[in-house]
């Protein structure tokens, strides 16, 4: 118990426990691999006075709570319009899959002055020959980094959502509130939704942490000028005068403060809505409304912007010289599928994956195991969340130097053991849910039958929950494509990778190499999605209750 | 005299066999190492050459080249900072760096980097190595053989000759144009080198004293120097593309613009990257290279390896095979990368000019007498206050 608890501590906790002291450190200016300890706060003196602060700040805030508030408001009808359409959670999770980077490569190209919804549009409706002089991917406000956070995280509220309402009688709660007069949607926001709310705070508060420190989103959507907060962070870590480490350091512990405030409002704003919430309900005012129209119209907006950020990458990847306005390139030329270099990065992405999910499946697994073996759960639970609440920024870069001053060197061990920071807590998530939910009296049994615990779990237990470890390893695949940071910091460059290729191409120029890598990087978390649905059917083609689904 | 001249022979072959032993022994450590080259990744060309070096080298010298690409020469700067902070004073992981200017300066004053080993490389004979010239100074900083030169940069703008027609004369006249035109001129981000290199194009123009910017920045001069460079931006800027607002990431986010139309400039550091765009049909076929009259700022793309690369050896080699004749003239050519040779041609043989002379050309590829003249880099102190102050100037 002791040494489980050892290495659960050791391999996730340590890793993003180290990586905060040395940030932190540097920041006051204490540099143990130099030995050097001049402390200080001239480095937050410093990271203050960085042009631009006050408005990379704004803009951490405004996109960051904006993109949280904006996804749990779209998922409120959203959530009403899905509640009770069968196999809704089946076509989420495909959308969940897609990375940050691609998708918002995709969507840059359908939206910019120039992108493809232009195109369709221009000239015949526009009457533009050349493209606006407006302002939209890149905006100074953030807006369409706000888009792009929220068409990844409204899949991923909603996910969350549906599994909540899942054991409750929702159903029935509306029909008792219908009877007394209320409309469907404010059952659903006054009755039920509050009652699902406690299983949606992590996920809201994982969302909220992730949208005020996005870096690869920012890089590619949002404003450059001065850009968020975490971007600004990354460019002065890279940047080519070593001086600039120290700022870079007290600004990612500003950004550790500033996500743990907003944490803190977020609760305490809770409170107040949840009063707000009680103080509507007594009031008890009926509101009459016809059948919202809201929810498909979301849904449908979503899809639109969504798929056709995957189509406009497709299409991208095999155009010939594709001049604006033209609604379609002139020609097909299957060209830079031949000369570019996507395998490599492709095969290099696909075995950081299949090395970080397994491990991650493998401590899952001995994590439920103990549990169920000491019949009572472990009390790490804090350990699971940390490194998804963490600003990402604000403990990679002083990891990557705990690693080199532990003596592990950039390169892909030290990648896999970062990218497992955030694929095990997810596969964890993911497999505690149907693994307590396991059917007890089938491995009481096998024991009674003789089978001793090691027998228990692997003839009954994994074969039984095939289906939902199969989907936990698609979507640890799914998390470990979509890192960026993870790859870009502990990796030294040395490792090649399908999201930082991608990131880096959006800036250059061929915008047809910049579609194919990232179109790859969609492509590799889809067909582990297919794998997991496809695979427990044919596993199981004569076992029915085996068959399982994604979920 | 004959014996003399046996004895001169004799104390040359005494000199030199010390430095061929020296040559192949670096050989003979290089096989089967992996060099990673750390190389802005931005341009799919370059990517595709460093791809070919790889296999020559794999096939000559058994040496593998694996690009590692960055979207700013800062990061790997940055990397062997960060592994000298950590104590890694060998096993580095950058072995080869493509650099140049401030860069090269912070590592070299910081003891960041390997060497001197110009001397060492055979193919350097190749190179005009005579004081002051240009494959001797970075940026007006000698490199004391702390790097190797691979490839000429000169600042070239592109332009599309369908949509401008009245094209300025110089650098003034281009805020005149801007003017005519709202919204169709930009330039990159001056934290990127090209957008610096845009700001220091306009300086070395507009200075009273040009003598100046060759020395270390102090306060003084860089007020006097820079004030109509400033009072020149200053009208340009509200008519650049998004009313100067926001700025393209790099040089190859610009020619995306370019061939969009959203702007009707792009600027580059390399003469034939237009045409080879064009080639990539990347940038329309109408687009062409146009220099300032007075001629624009150029220098030499270098190479330099980290004090504790872990593969010191193959990276040698690499810098040694980036100056062979032949590999110069294979990246001359407009086909591959295009890139102009550092090679001084007089030090060249009959083979090798007649290699330089067969290489094809295109439309868009401008003759040596439309580049017109190259003018001396600022210091690179100048580069870094000039970026730091257009940062405070104009991000609010």
């Amino acid at each position: 118990m002791i040494a489980i608890r050892a290495l659960f501590t050791v391999v996730i906790g340590a890793p993003v426990l180290i990586g905060v002291v040395l940030t932190l450190g540097l920041a006051l200016g204490w540099q143990p691999g130099l030995g050097q300890f001049d402390p200080g706060i001239d480095a937050f003196a410093q990271a203050l006075s960085l042009p631009g602060f006050a408005t990379s700040l704004r803009l951490s805030l405004v996109t960051g709570l904006g993109a949280t508030l904006g996804a749990l408001g779209v998922s409120l009808p959203l959530g009403l319009w899905l509640i009770g359409r069968a196999g809704a959670a089946r076509y989420l999770s495909p959308l969940l899959a897609v990375p940050h980077a691609a998708l918002a490569i995709g969507l840059g190209f359908l939206l910019a002055p120039s992108g493809w919804a232009v195109r369709l549009i221009s000239p015949w409706a526009t009457g533009w020959d050349l493209p606006p002089d407006v302002v939209t991917v890149g905006d100074p406000w953030g807006l369409v980094l706000i888009l792009g956070l929220m068409l990844k995280e409204v899949p991923f509220l909603l996910l969350a959502t549906l599994i909540a309402a899942g054991p409750r009688d929702v159903a029935g709660q509306m029909a008792t509130g219908r009877s007394l007069g209320y409309s469907r949607a404010q059952v659903w926001r006054l009755i039920i939704w509050p009652q699902l709310y406690p299983a949606l705070r992590l996920p809201v508060l994982i969302v909220l942490g992730f949208s005020l420190s996005v870096v690869d989103m920012a890089l590619v959507l949002g404003p450059s000028n001065p850009p968020v907060l975490a971007v600004q962070i990354l460019r002065l870590f890279s940047a080519p005068d070593p001086e600039q480490a120290r700022p870079a350091a007290a600004l990612a512990v500003i950004l550790l403060g500033i996500m743990g405030l907003c944490l803190l409002g977020w609760l305490g704003a809770e409170r107040a809505v949840a009063t707000l919430g009680r103080h509507w309900l007594r009031r008890g005012r009926r509101i009459r409304q016809k059948q919202s129209l809201s929810g498909p119209f979301l849904a449908i907006l979503g899809l639109m912007l969504g798929g056709g950020s995957l189509v406009i990458l497709g299409l991208w990847s095999v155009a010939a010289f594709w001049r604006f306005p033209d609604a379609l390139p002139p020609g097909i030329s299957l060209s830079r599928w031949q000369a570019a270099d996507w395998a490599h990065p492709a095969l290099s992405s696909l075995g950081l994956a299949a090395a970080s999910t397994a491990i991650a499946m493998i401590l899952s697994l001995i994590w439920l195991e103990t549990e169920d073996r000491l019949a009572r759960p472990m009390r790490l639970g804090w350990l699971i969340v940390m490194p998804l609440l963490l600003p990402q920024i604000g403990f990679l870069q002083g990891l990557t130097t705990g690693f080199l001053w532990l003596g592990l060197p950039p390169g892909p061990v030290a990648v896999i053991w970062a990218q497992l920071l955030f694929v095990f807590p997810y596969v964890m998530i993911a497999l505690t849910g149907p693994w307590r939910a396991l059917d007890p009296g089938l491995t009481a049994s096998a024991a009674s039958l003789g089978a001793g615990p090691m027998r228990r779990l692997f003839r009954v237990k994994l074969p039984v929950l095939s289906a939902p470890l199969m989907t936990a390893a698609a979507i640890g695949v799914a998390v470990s494509v979509a890192q960026y940071l993870a790859v870009l910091l502990p990796g030294a460059g040395r490792v090649p990778a399908l999201a930082t290729e991608a990131v880096a191409l959006a800036s250059g120029a061929d915008r047809r190499l910049t579609a194919i890598t990232a179109l790859m990087q969609a492509v590799l978390p889809l067909a582990a999605y297919l794998l997991a649905l496809a695979l427990p059917l044919w596993l199981h083609r004569n076992r029915r209750g085996l068959r399982g689904g994604l979920t | 005299m004959k014996r003399s001249f046996a004895a001169a022979v004799a104390a040359s072959l005494m000199l030199a066999s010390p430095a061929l032993a020296d040559w192949a022994q670096t050989k003979a450590d290089a096989k089967g190492q992996t060099v990673y080259f750390n190389a802005w990744g931005g341009d799919p060309r370059t990517n595709a050459f460093i791809e070919w070096v790889s296999q020559q080298m794999q096939a000559k010298y058994g040496v593998t080249v694996e690009q590692v690409k960055l979207s700013d020469t800062g990061e790997a700067v940055s990397r062997v900072q960060a592994e000298k902070a950590a104590g890694q004073n060998s096993g580095g992981a950058v072995d080869l760096i493509w650099i140049n200017g401030p860069n090269f300066l912070a590592m070299k004053q910081a003891g960041l980097l390997h060497g001197p080993f110009l001397n060492e490389l055979p193919n350097a004979k190749y190179l005009d190595l005579s004081p002051g010239s240009a494959a001797t100074t970075d940026f007006t900083v000698p490199t004391e053989g702390y790097e190797s030169p691979w490839r000429l940069a000169k600042f070239v703008f592109a332009y599309d000759t369908d949509r401008v027609k009245d094209l300025p004369h110089d650098m003034a006249g281009l805020s005149q144009w801007a003017a005519a035109h709202p919204g169709r001129f930009t330039h990159p981000n001056p934290s990127n080198f090209m957008g610096a290199t845009f700001l220091k194009q306009a300086l070395v123009e507009m200075a009273p004293d040009a003598e100046a910017l060759s020395k270390p920045v102090t306060d003084e001069s860089y007020a006097k120097e820079t004030a109509p460079l400033w009072a020149w931006y200053d009208k340009l800027r509200p008519n650049l593309w998004r009313k100067g607002e926001s700025f393209p990431e790099n040089e190859s986010a610009q020619a995306t613009l370019l061939a969009d139309g959203e702007v009707d400039f792009a600027m580059f550091f390399d003469p034939a990257a237009p045409a080879a765009m064009i080639k990539q049909q990347v940038l329309p076929p109408s687009v062409r290279v146009w220099v300032p009259d007075e001629g624009s700022i150029g220098n030499m793309s270098y190479v330099a390896i980290p004090y504790n690369a872990a593969h010191q050896a193959g990276a040698e080699l690499v810098a040694n095979f980036l100056l062979d004749p032949a590999t110069q003239a294979h990246m001359q050519n407009i086909d591959v990368l295009g890139s102009y040779s550092v090679l001084d041609p007089s030090k060249l043989d009959a083979s090798a000019k007649e290699a330089f002379a067969k290489l094809p050309t295109a439309p868009a590829l401008p003759t040596l007498a439309e580049l017109g003249p190259t003018l001396p880099e600022p210091h690179p102190s100048w580069m870094t206050r000039l970026t730091e102050d257009w940062a405070k100037r104009y991000t609010k």
